[in-house]
């Protein structure tokens, strides 16, 4: 082969690997992401029950309930709209009423959302950016009261 | 005075360093000797400053002299000697003196070590190495000071974030830097090319340990850090594709690319371009990673507090850098005369093969990394890409990858016979055939992928050792012989061999913890027993101990296997007042390469503790798969010939023509 083949042929063999990680990466971007939704967002959205999504907010004063089985349920707001979540496991050590929170599962037919996952704070300063944001989105941001833990 | 003098160290590293930006140029371009050999001592001396700093701030810690900010906001008085040092670096501005500190190191090693240098490379690369530190010294000193004093010195500090107050902090972050900032040799080595527009096998010979060196902090890094993530977090995961994960294994894999490359260069002065353009990618890469990690765009435990200012310098660094890099490639890189020929089916061809997957793998992660930021600064939408998106993107990859890595040492330079190579890897592949036969048994079909996955590492790790019997001729030779030509083996023939045996156990490890490990999550009131997989744990009781600056609530289990106690596990929480904190310490107790691995949940009401017990086999391959590959990498580099110098052809024909 000459040294003009040789380029092309490692060329082509090139282009063909990058066409099947693009092929990859789409299809996994369309079937595997997770979008993120405040409380309000699911109310107005009316996303569809069984739809896989991340909501964050707060976890609502008063609404934790505990059963067997490690069985827990509480409400999420963005203090325009609640939403319920279901979970069964163990929730971080960080998890309290009142503060940030946020669940990935699938949503229920009855609106609730039945988690897989949740995360709270990695630390008593900081509160997750996706919850700051949709308390602002709620308008329900104070920053004075809360900037300080936002940073 | 202590903090003051650390400042002013800062300082005048940060003149040493604008001096040594430009000084070794003008020399190299009037050819004087005195002002290229200037670049030496400086980067000695600011070594010696930067070093000073640090110290400073090591001794403003060590004493809690919470006058000063940073000491203030992460430390406290009652705190353990080791994480007092530690936290050093356990925030955002005492971390990013740690990278400069770094980066003076290397700069300083290549001044030290550098003596077979040609004068003016040594001196193009101590100034793009200079380019770099400056930038960071003013980044340091105009917007994360962390010798800023406190108007008034409060009494106490306010502790360093419990999560971090483990001995983890002390390895974790060190070696990562050093594997970030170590590729910014190769980055100043590759810009100095361009800029002389000359580059040659030698080059390759004299960035590759660098690389190397700078590739096995990063390996030990990331894998310490997993390890770090595994037994903190609580709930067993080791790898969470989680955005400052990837920004760490990013560079690795591009590095992991750019070692490679540079053996094609080295020994057949091939590939010279790309090896060039892999080393800007490497360290651009180890920039980003820098700047998702600190500018704040990340919300995690790594990122601590921040202010936008940050980010903007960060931001300004990584478009000087990377642009002003690649840039400078394009315009002087077709200038670069082209190398030596090989075919398709070669060891070069499959170096390239190698090179290939790997920056499309780099390539995915990049993409699942940045794809949501930029998601939403366009569109405002907000989704997360998890381990789902790199399970089918970054897995076919690195399967494909796996697949040709025993080929790869098995060919010949320039032309290879694949025919040949496969009917010598037949042991391997029986190997495979075996293990896949045996994990099927074994698992009872609870996965089909995994026992082929399983057959995938016992290929690479039999292909490796078929590698070595190969090459000293084990088993057809008689073995004193075979002895002879160990012995005589390129040291760096052992290193590839040892670091692909590597990479295939941690794989084993992660197919076998991710799919064959157990886990019973249940609320346990003492002296009752939970069972997993073969092993009785009895909950003997909480207790109460007081720490240092914390107490613990220790939850005490006896582990029986078989009726026979084995030994005893105590998870426990700790509550650190001075943040009103909770952290988990898992108990971990191995059983062979497997683990046992229990956590604290929740106390309820009745009396109860909520419990996370996991049965993980093999899962200590994971980590040990990459200390092996560290060994590697060691091996490799205790290679004489990368210590020797290039030899020059004219004087020393027969050392080349042994490849």
């Amino acid at each position: 082969m000459t040294r003009k083949q040789r380029r092309l042929t490692m060329i082509g063999v090139s282009l063909g690997v990058l066409a099947i990680a693009t092929a990859l990466v789409l299809s996994a971007l369309r079937d595997s992401i997770v979008f993120f939704n405040s409380p309000t967002d699911v109310a107005e959205k009316h996303v569809a029950p069984g739809t896989r999504i991340r909501i964050g907010g707060l976890v609502k004063e008063g609404s934790v309930q505990r059963g067997d089985n490690l069985r827990i349920r509480f409400d999420v707001t963005d203090g325009k709209s609640d939403i319920a979540v279901r979970y069964q496991g163990i929730v971080p050590d960080l998890f309290r009423e009142g503060q940030g929170v946020v669940a990935e599962g699938k949503l229920e037919p009855g609106g609730a959302l039945v988690a897989d996952t949740v995360l709270a704070k990695h630390d008593e300063r900081y509160m997750p950016r996706e919850v700051v944001d949709a308390l602002k989105k709620a308008g329900r941001w104070q920053e004075k009261t809360n900037g300080g833990a936002a940073k | 005075m202590i903090p003051e003098l650390g400042h002013y160290a800062l300082v005048l590293a940060l003149a040493l360093g604008l001096i040594q930006s430009v000084v070794p140029i003008v020399g190299a371009h009037t050819r004087d000797d005195a002002l290229m050999r200037l670049a030496s001592s400086t980067a000695l001396m600011q070594f010696a400053f930067v070093a000073l700093s640090f110290a400073a701030l090591v001794v403003c810690y060590i004493t809690s002299d919470f006058s000063v900010a940073t000491v203030f906001e992460n430390s406290h008085s009652m705190m353990p000697l080791v994480y007092k040092f530690s936290s050093v670096w356990g925030n955002h501005e005492g971390s990013m003196l740690l990278w400069v500190l770094i980066l003076s190191v290397f700069g300083a090693a290549v001044a030290a070590f550098g003596g077979n240098l040609p004068a003016t490379l040594k001196a193009h690369v101590l100034a793009v190495q200079s380019w770099i530190a400056s930038a960071f010294y003013l980044f340091i000193l105009l917007t994360s000071n962390p010798f800023l004093r406190l108007p008034k010195a409060p009494f106490e500090g306010r502790d360093l974030n419990p999560i971090l107050q483990d001995p983890g902090l002390a390895i974790h972050p060190p070696l990562l830097y050093l594997g970030y900032v170590g590729f910014s040799i190769a980055f100043s080595f590759a810009i100095a090319a361009l800029i002389e527009g000359r580059i040659d096998a030698a080059w390759a010979r004299w960035v590759r340990p660098w690389t190397l060196a700078a590739w096995m902090a990063l390996t030990v890094g990331i894998a310490m850090g997993s390890y770090w993530a595994y037994y903190t977090l609580g709930w067993g995961g080791f790898w969470f594709w989680d955005p400052v994960e990837n920004a760490s294994l990013m560079p690795w894999l591009a590095g992991t690319a750019l070692l490679h490359s540079a053996v094609v260069m080295e020994k057949r002065d091939a590939l010279k371009v790309w090896t060039i353009l892999l080393a800007i990618l490497t360290f651009s890469l180890s920039l980003i990673g820098t700047f998702l990690v600190r500018s704040g765009v990340l919300t995690s435990v790594h990122t601590f507090a921040n202010d936008p200012t940050r980010g903007v310098f960060i931001l300004a660094i990584l478009v000087l850098f990377i642009g002003g890099g690649l840039t400078l490639f394009a315009w002087r890189a077709p200038m670069l005369k082209q190398g030596g020929l090989f075919a398709p089916i070669s060891r070069e061809g499959a170096l390239v093969f190698n090179n290939l997957f790997l920056t499309t793998a780099c390539l995915t992660v990049f993409v699942g990394t940045l794809y949501p930021l930029a998601l939403e600064a366009l569109t405002g939408e907000k989704i997360s890409v998890g381990a789902p998106f790199f399970n089918l993107t970054f897995g076919p990859l690195f399967v494909a990858l796996m697949f040709a890595m025993p080929f790869g040492p098995l060919l010949a330079w320039k032309r290879g016979d694949l025919l040949g190579v496969a009917q010598r890897l037949m042991t391997a592949f029986g190997a495979a055939l075996i293990a896949v036969a045996v994990a099927f048994a074994l698992e009872g079909g609870t996965s089909v992928l995994a026992p082929f996955g399983v057959g995938l590492a016992f290929f690479v790790m039999a292909g490796a050792v078929v590698d070595l019997t190969e090459r000293t001729g084990l088993f057809r030779v008689p073995l004193a012989t075979a002895r002879l030509r160990a012995a005589g083996l390129p040291r760096s023939a052992w290193g590839t061999a040892v670091a692909h045996f590597g990479i295939a156990m941690s794989m084993l490890g992660i197919i076998s913890a991710g799919t064959w490990g157990s886990e019973r999550i249940v609320a346990l009131k003492p002296s009752q027993t939970v069972s997993i997989s073969g092993y009785d744990l009895s909950f003997d009781g909480l207790v109460q101990r007081p720490g240092p600056n914390y107490t613990s609530l220790v939850a005490q289990f006896t582990v029986r296997s078989g009726g026979a106690p084995v030994g005893m596990m105590a998870p426990s929480k700790r509550t650190f007042a001075s943040r009103s904190m909770t952290t988990n310490e898992a108990a971990l107790m191995m059983r062979g390469a497997g683990q046992l691995y229990l956590s604290l949940g929740d106390t309820n009401n009745d009396g109860s503790i909520a419990i996370r017990l996991y049965y993980k086999p093999l899962v200590l391959l994971i980590w040990l798969g990459a200390i092996v590959m560290m060994l590697g990498g060691a091996l490799s580099l205790s290679d004489r010939r990368l210590r020797v110098g290039a030899p020059k052809p004219a004087t020393k024909p027969a050392l080349q023509a042994a490849e």
